[in-house]
């Protein structure tokens, strides 16, 4: 159990500073090393053949002059791996089913988006490679094709499944459509609501598909011995799940498969799941030989999953007072070539922040022919806070109220149903719009032609599995090993826990990230969950070293347990003064083979008590009338983090988040021509912001602590970017006194809304 | 074709390499001679990522071919530390905890040393439109700039003269 | 790949001969800022690279009483370095400093810049404003051309087979008279320019317009000198009713395409916007210089 009562109360050394990252040295010197980084004796290169077209079946693939080509040691199709029941596993919110997640490892019956891999060669050279991707022959039968969500569900539209029956609707409907899910939450009556209503606001909203924008494309290297046996260095937010996943989707044991956690050069969700692990596997496997595999930046945008684009239509009941009465949120995403878009994140976190009797949301997950949507940064709810907030503003507008104070009036609190059914549970909300309520930024004048937007936004952040390694060395230093891939910082925090802990100084702490076959269970580092849950694990097995070492010194002095206390990283004899010194680590280790042998404990937890995360954002902008061209001036965000460990990488992910939703409002979209292919599979002409677009970005910490965490921690990555968008758009549709309700809001559509006031 | 033979000098060494004529010095940074530091975010100079200097100006290592360095000397972020101590912008980087994932920071390292060879004293707006280059994905840009500032008022020590 | 032949000539002759032998299957090596991109997706596939850089006159910057002569291999950073160019031509020096990143003008030629003839080159319109003269070397001798003249059409030029710009002269700058450059992007800085414009004019002694040329890039198959905007400012004090007429000839001089970087209808729009923006900036240039 985590100590949780004392450990807020008591005076923090560690925790709450800002100690230098124990990996920073490799990544400033070039040393550290990421996927594409590893290389073993004998490895070849694998590339990937990806399908042209968006839409097409897959009539024959004859791989045999690629084969022949000298230099060619391997070459797969979707024949080499088994084939998957086709069924949906796991809680629903988070199912998966393992017919599509192969069929998106390489395709089998159907090219479903031009980028889709379907075959792979492994040669000696890249250059190689490539070749013999030239001479794999390929008998499509191109297909209609369709992307646009709207489109997608309407009746004739061309079909990625010609079996995919609705989910959700009762009775099921009789045909077929690209429909994969209907979903539907409902609270109270809103019907009543909207009749109880002085006012009512309603908006329809559409936004693109966008991708997380991660800097390193993903990479790995994979060793298949004789007798099956593999090794995997891979790049990647969860070295568990890609095995779970990979294993399964291979038919290997998970034993087999050892994976090695590499540094990762950025995530936000898109390296959740497998895309070369399986088929450099299958390649080692069949050459005999290591296989690396490096995606380009073309192959990345065109085959990894993005964020879904969307059409949502948001209505608000409003009582003259402020109050919100009733709120009707529908919202259709696209998922992508196969089933399971975040739509169902997008239903329940919509309407979350606030205190509404009555609330539908209603939910549509439509496939269509782009790559299979991934998790971005608190998936599906930076685009539905983006329509509820604009709508937010709208109502504020309407009602002649601050938007702030319009949010603090109907704010949720511990016992405010959820559409899901729970109740809140956590404070936290409020505190985000009072601290900002009391930023300066909320009081500096606007010149012409700028505008102020405000945004709210919830996430449920994430507990689940984890573990922890603690291992006192010989000298009193201290190995932490966790199974929590680092992608920002995260194992420094964690050794600050462990060091606060147990009273020793930070740098006495090693915290790692251990392999798969070297530590329990973790889950991935995504969800904004390893502060939380792998944090937890590591105070309670350092809690439990602690009872070790306790015991160790009572043996020591021969005395009852009972009479030693752990304080400021020594044991103490808790009766009288000076009879015996405390005792550090180090004594303690140095006789542990006469008190019962090495000093280790490891511990495993599946976390519950998690805190949610919610922030409010302030973000003013100024829009060029000639051109259309926006310039964000100033962006602040205030975000409940419980307690920030270490606040530095607090911040920083406050600001991360806050560059990518500008980059979300303004500029990212994938365009796609006409046939279907992607337009701007690069980073010119995907346009992310670069650090002259960009101002300082202030940040605010807020701390309610969450008792279910030994310092209080919530998660921080996601709830920090759910509003982001929306505070742009706001600030915008208040600088031009239109609401933009089309993302990404570019100069051609600004500078269209600006000269059409009254379209 | 034979591959060619290139003598250049890497972070202050002699290097031999043999590479295709459409290999680019990315490729031979990272595949012939092992150096992988110097990463591959794009390879079509639009994010920085692998940035170098040759012959002291600041470049990126994809759109050079290995071929056109006979004779140049190339600086990588692997020789900017001497032995154990570290250049003052990594000192400053660790400091003000301006990497996240670490991806980006050996180009936008080589970038910054080579904006405060030229320029001492920039000011924040110079320090963004000189690093525009480089694409950062996790940090917003914020505490990277505040780390280069604040090792240009380092450097700009008599001291560290 | 394999067979692609790598050859780095020190003299011009030795270049112009070695073109002239690859009978149309070389391509020049400046910055390689376009063509590493270009050989590297498959889209060019050169028998032979012949890389300019070691000749001399190629790199070399030579100023002469007032007037500049740059070698078409000289890189876009030199060029923001060069302290009396940038003071004579800062026009010329605003569209180069918007070519790419730090990064990219490290090696990014004008040379390069100009021959691989996109249409939204943003030295171009700059050079043409400035009437830069393009210095050509082929089988056939020298020769001389206007910048305007050598852009052809989308990844073309005007030049014969064989044909290589040496260098690009800028005339000696009147008292009185400057040039400017601005392009229109969504970001601030790496993007492409979805319009550019580059303003020359000069001033007589009373304030009057007695030159001017205005170019525009990223609106037609190439960069367009329009007489008509240039006209509209001649004979004026390019006060607010001139710079409305050049602007609007500007606008209506465009013939752009709808592509992933801007509408036709926008990039219309946005051309008389910055060409009058950048006459401004010409204006009060040209007002500080003597």
């Amino acid at each position: 159990m985590p100590d949780t009562t004392h450990a807020q109360d008591r005076m923090l050394k560690i925790v709450g500073t800002r100690p230098i990252r124990p990996d920073g040295v490799p990544k400033v010197t070039g040393i550290a090393r990421y996927g594409a980084d590893f290389s073993l004796p004998g490895m070849l290169w694998g590339k990937i053949l990806r399908s042209p077209h968006p839409h097409a079946r897959i009539r024959s693939i004859d791989t045999s002059r690629a084969q022949a080509l000298p230099g060619v040691k391997a070459v797969m199709t979707a024949a080499d791996i088994p084939d998957q029941k086709h069924e949906y596993v796991g809680p629903e919110r988070t199912a998966v089913n393992f017919w599509h997640v192969t069929r998106n490892v390489m395709a089998r019956e159907k090219a479903l988006y031009e980028g889709h891999a379907i075959a792979a060669v492994a040669a000696v050279s890249k250059r190689i490679a490539e070749e013999a991707l030239r001479l794999i022959e390929v008998d499509y039968e191109v297909l209609p094709h369709v992307i646009d969500v709207e489109e997608a569900m309407k009746p004739a539209a061309p079909l990625l499944f010609e079996d995919m029956i609705t989910r959700g609707i009762e009775p099921p409907p009789a045909k077929p459509s690209n429909i994969s899910k209907r979903l539907e939450f409902k609270l109270g009556n809103i019907a009543a609501g909207f009749a109880d209503a002085d006012e009512i606001v309603e908006h329809t909203y559409r936004t693109a598909p966008v991708h997380q924008g991660y800097i390193e494309p993903q990479a790995c290297l994979a060793r298949v011995d004789a007798d099956g046996q593999a090794e995997l260095w891979a790049s990647s937010q969860g070295h568990f799940p890609i095995r779970t996943l990979t294993a399964k989707v291979l038919g290997m044991r998970v034993s087999d498969l050892r994976v090695y956690p590499t540094e990762i050069g950025g995530g936000f969700g898109g390296k959740n799941v497998p895309y070369v692990e399986p088929v450099a596997l299958v390649l080692s496997r069949k050459s005999g030989h290591p296989v690396k595999i490096v995606m380009s930046r073309e192959e990345v945008f065109k085959a990894c999953g993005p964020a879904p684009g969307a059409s949502m239509t948001i209505k608000l009941g409003l009582k003259k007072d402020g109050r919100i009465v009733a709120a009707d949120g529908l919202f259709k995403f696209q998922a992508g070539a196969f089933p399971t878009s975040p739509v169902m994140n997008a239903c329940m976190c919509g309407f979350a922040p606030y205190d509404i009797p009555n609330v539908r949301t209603t939910g549509y997950d439509v496939v269509c022919n782009r790559p299979k949507t991934a998790a971005y940064r608190a998936p599906g709810s930076p685009v539905s806070a983006y329509a509820v907030e604009s709508t937010m503003d709208m109502a504020a507008v309407k009602l002649g109220m601050d938007p702030l104070k319009f949010r603090l009036m109907n704010i949720a609190k511990p016992g405010t149903p959820t559409v899901w059914g729970t109740k809140h549970t956590h404070e936290g909300y409020a505190q985000t719009i009072q601290a900002l309520m009391k930023h300066p930024a909320c009081s500096t004048p606007l010149a012409k032609n700028q505008g102020r937007g405000i945004a709210s936004g919830y996430w449920f952040n994430n507990g689940g599995e984890s573990s922890a390694a603690i291992h006192v060395n010989e000298d009193g230093t201290v190995l932490v090993a966790t199974g929590s891939a680092d992608l920002s910082g995260t194992r420094a925090s964690l050794g600050m826990m462990a060091a606060e802990t147990l009273g020793v100084p930070f740098d006495q702490v090693r915290p790692i990230v251990a392999d798969t076959a070297s530590i329990g269970y973790g889950h991935l580092a995504a969800g904004s969950r390893t502060i939380f849950a792998t944090g937890i694990a590591v105070v309670d097995g350092c809690n439990k070293v602690i009872d070790d070492l306790k015991a160790r010194a009572a043996k020591m002095w021969n005395v009852s347990v009972d009479d030693v206390v752990w304080q400021d990283g020594h044991a103490m004899y808790a009766k009288s003064d000076g009879k015996f010194e405390p005792l550090s680590l180090k004594a303690i280790a140095a006789k542990r083979a006469t008190t019962g042998g090495p000093i280790v404990t490891e511990v495993s937890v599946n976390a519950g008590g998690v805190g949610p995360g919610f922030a409010t954002i302030l973000c003013d902008v100024e829009v060029d009338p000639e051109t259309g061209s926006v310039k964000v001036l100033r962006f602040v965000t205030a975000q409940d983090v419980g307690r920030a460990i270490h606040p530095a990488y607090v911040e920083g992910q406050m600001q991360g988040a806050a560059a990518q939703g500008i980059g979300w409002a303004l500029n990212e979209e994938y365009i796609y021509d006409d046939a279907g292919h992607l337009a701007n599979a690069g980073f010119l002409d995907y346009r992310i912001p670069v650090a002259s677009d960009l101002p300082r970005i202030d940040t605010v910490i807020v701390e309610v602590p969450n008792p279910s965490h030994p310092f209080g921690a919530k998660g921080v990555g996601e709830g920090c970017f759910v509003p982001s968008i929306a505070a742009v758009a706001n600030a915008v549709s208040n600088a031009i006194g239109r609401r933009m309700d089309d993302l990404p809001m570019s100069p051609p559509k600004v500078l269209r809304a600006i000269k059409n006031p009254n379209a | 074709m034979a591959r060619h033979h290139v003598r250049a000098r890497v972070n202050g060494d002699p290097v031999e390499f043999l590479c295709d004529t459409d290999q680019t010095l990315l490729d031979v940074l990272r595949d012939e001679l092992a150096l992988t530091g110097t990463k591959e975010g794009c390879s079509t100079g639009d994010c920085g990522a692998c940035s170098v200097t040759i012959d002291g100006r600041l470049t990126c290592s994809c759109l050079v071919l290995g071929v056109e360095l006979e004779g140049k000397s190339i600086e990588t972020v692997e020789g900017m530390a001497k032995g154990e101590t570290l250049h003052p912008l990594q000192r400053k980087f660790l400091e003000h905890a301006a990497l996240q994932c670490g991806y980006c920071t050996p180009g936008i390292l080589i970038a910054a040393r080579a904006l405060l060879e030229r320029n001492p004293d920039p000011s924040e707006t110079e320090v963004r439109f000189w690093l525009a280059g480089n694409l950062c994905r996790c940090t917003g840009y914020h505490k990277i700039v505040d780390a280069v500032l604040d090792a240009a008022r380092d450097m700009r020590r008599p001291a560290n003269a | 790949m394999t067979e692609m032949r790598y050859e780095a000539p020190d003299t011009l002759d030795k270049a112009v001969a070695l073109l002239a032998a690859a009978n149309g299957q070389a391509r020049v090596l400046a910055g390689g800022t376009d063509l590493v991109l270009q050989i590297r997706s498959g889209r060019v596939q050169p028998g032979l690279l012949v890389d300019i850089k070691r000749i001399p006159e190629m790199t070399a910057i030579v100023a002469d009483n007032g007037a500049f002569r740059f070698g078409a291999a000289v890189t876009g950073m030199e060029l923001l370095e060069h302290a009396a160019l940038a003071r004579a031509w800062p026009g010329v020096i605003d569209g180069v400093k918007l070519i790419g990143s730090i990064q990219v003008k490290g090696r990014a030629t004008v040379g390069g810049n100009v021959c691989n003839a996109s249409p939204a080159a943003d030295s171009v319109p700059a050079l043409i404003a400035a009437g830069a003269i393009a210095n050509i070397l082929g089988p056939g001798g020298k020769r001389e051309c206007r910048i305007e003249d050598v852009l052809a059409g989308p990844g073309k030029t005007s030049l014969a087979p064989g044909e290589i710009i040496t260098s690009f002269a800028l005339p000696r700058r009147l008292p009185r008279s400057a040039s400017a450059y601005l392009r229109f992007t969504p970001r601030t800085e790496m993007d492409i320019a979805v319009v550019g414009a580059g303003v020359y004019l000069a001033l007589d002694d009373k304030g009057i317009c007695t030159d001017a040329r205005v170019a525009l890039g990223a609106v037609a198959e190439r960069a367009l000198l329009v007489r008509e905007a240039a006209a509209a400012l001649i004979g004026t004090k390019v006060d607010a009713a001139a710079l409305a007429r050049m602007a609007a000839a500007a606008s209506a001089a465009c013939r752009p395409i709808d592509d992933k970087r801007g509408t036709k209808a926008f990039r219309i729009e946005i051309a008389g916007v910055m060409a009058r923006r950048a006459a401004e900036i010409a204006l009060a240039r040209a007002r500080e210089n003597h």
